[in-house]
């Protein structure tokens, strides 16, 4: 299902990207390059762009300068085709409320025509724990179970570039570790408020008032 | 066509599980005819005031299935989940388009023979196949309309004004034209003859709204 990623083609590459609401700019000047396989964490304060780059890399977002492309495809003009190969988990679940969490699965299952969706679903229903809740409406699951439920959304398609905004906001430590392995083997954006998270990275971008900042003082 | 399905799918399930849009129409519409039915101190109502009450009702009626057709894709980021997905933006709006489709269907299966017992006679009898060609005709017209209304609406903060704002007077050529078909229906002397005329207008109506529609609504929801 998932495409070998090139390793001429960088993963995500970003020159002078921006990005504005209205006349506030949210992301101005970001430079950067991420290969196939590496992991890029994204670190500022509140209100930093963090969120605003992912939903650019997600295809949300039109770019308002500069240029930006997904495993080779120029965003926005070719976002059709980064779609099929990007998984996003963001700050809201993107989930039904009123339908189950397999309902759920199964919509974007197809969507993203999965083959065979059923058994797909039920892998990856499996994978987060989320099995035995997976025939009830999304309204009655707790924080975490929604958010499980979320990451298992945005594997699916086995996309090849996950994006991950604070993937473990309300993950408790045995979560976090069940999800762990379904995020692992892509290429990562993960946006993360915690600077140890930067440890683990083989790309780090400060993030401050949209635009790079050095990790020294981000969050002074 | 698969992604319509699965789509269609999402649409008639969610209403099936909450109830939200249908009913409100429907009671919506019989209250309606129970005001009319006093307001009017008249037991039955003919010709041209009783199509208009037909179609006011009706209209305001859809208003309120409009107002909810994206609720649902609006919570929790629901949409920006199928805007993720490779697929042809269309595809939403065709679903839409035609879950609200039957919903309207589902509202006239109670709200007509309400208006009959309301405010019509029992001799209106013979007005019924007439009346089911213009209300699929309609209904067509206001599904395509309002759809894309509501997708538009869906956009902004102010969804609950903009859509009565927008969608009334677009879907004002839909009510003249039932109005116009329906009145010689409910004539007093029994049901006269359809006028082809304004069943044509109906159908022109559904067809550039069904095409301006299919034209637009990916750049509609565009960032």
């Amino acid at each position: 299902m998932r495409q070998t990623p090139s390793k001429a083609v960088p993963a995500i590459e970003l020159h002078g990207l921006e990005r504005r609401y209205g006349d506030r700019p949210a992301l101005a000047g970001v430079t950067l390059t991420v290969q196939a396989g590496e992991t890029l964490v994204v670190l500022g304060p509140n209100g930093a762009g963090k969120s605003t780059l992912l939903r650019v890399l997600a295809t949300l977002l039109r770019p308002h300068g500069g240029t930006a492309s997904v495993l080779g495809h120029a965003l926005p003009k070719e976002a059709w085709a980064a779609r099929k190969r990007i998984g996003y988990v963001g700050h809201d679940s993107m989930l039904y409320r009123d339908l189950s969490g397999r309902e759920n699965l199964l919509l974007h299952a197809r969507l993203h025509r999965v083959d065979e969706p059923e058994a797909r679903v039920a892998e990856v229903l499996e994978a987060v724990g989320m099995s035995k809740r997976a025939g009830d409406t999304v309204h009655t699951y707790s924080r975490g179970m929604v958010q499980r439920t979320a990451v298992a959304r945005a594997v699916l398609h086995d996309p090849e570039v996950l994006l991950l905004d604070e993937p473990r906001a309300n993950l408790d430590p045995g979560a976090s570790e069940l999800v762990a392995p379904l995020l692992a083997g892509r290429t990562r954006v993960i946006t993360s408020h915690d600077p140890s998270d930067a440890d683990t990275a083989d790309v780090v971008l400060g993030l401050k008032a949209g635009r790079p900042h050095p990790l020294e003082g981000l969050y002074a | 066509m698969s992604a319509v399905k699965a789509l269609l799918r999402k649409e008639l399930r969610l209403e099936l599980r909450t109830f939200e849009a249908i009913p409100a129409m429907t009671l919506f519409s019989i209250i309606t005819f129970v005001v009319f039915h006093f307001a009017l101190q008249q037991d039955t109502v003919e010709g041209s005031l009783a199509s208009g009450v037909l179609w006011v009702t009706l209209l305001f009626a859809s208003m309120l299935g409009t107002n909810r057709l994206f609720v649902a894709d609006t919570e929790d980021g629901a949409m920006d989940g199928l805007l993720l997905a490779p697929i042809d933006r269309t595809a939403l709006y065709v679903a839409k388009a035609i879950a609200f489709l039957t919903f309207l269907t589902a509202l006239e299966i109670v709200a007509v023979p309400a208006f009959y017992l309301l405010l019509l006679g029992p001799a209106a009898g013979d007005a019924i196949p007439g009346l089911l060609a213009i209300l699929a005709l309609a209904n067509l017209g206001i599904a395509a309309a309002g759809t894309l209304v509501a997708g538009l609406a869906t956009q902004t903060r102010s969804r609950d004004l903009l859509v009565p704002l927008l969608g009334l007077p677009l879907l004002l050529p839909v009510i003249i034209a039932a109005s116009k078909a329906t009145a010689p229906l409910f004539a007093a002397g029994g049901a006269e003859a359809l006028p082809g005329r304004w069943l044509a207008v109906l159908g022109l109506y559904d067809l550039v709204f069904g095409l301006l529609a299919l034209a637009v609504f990916d750049f509609l929801l565009e960032d």
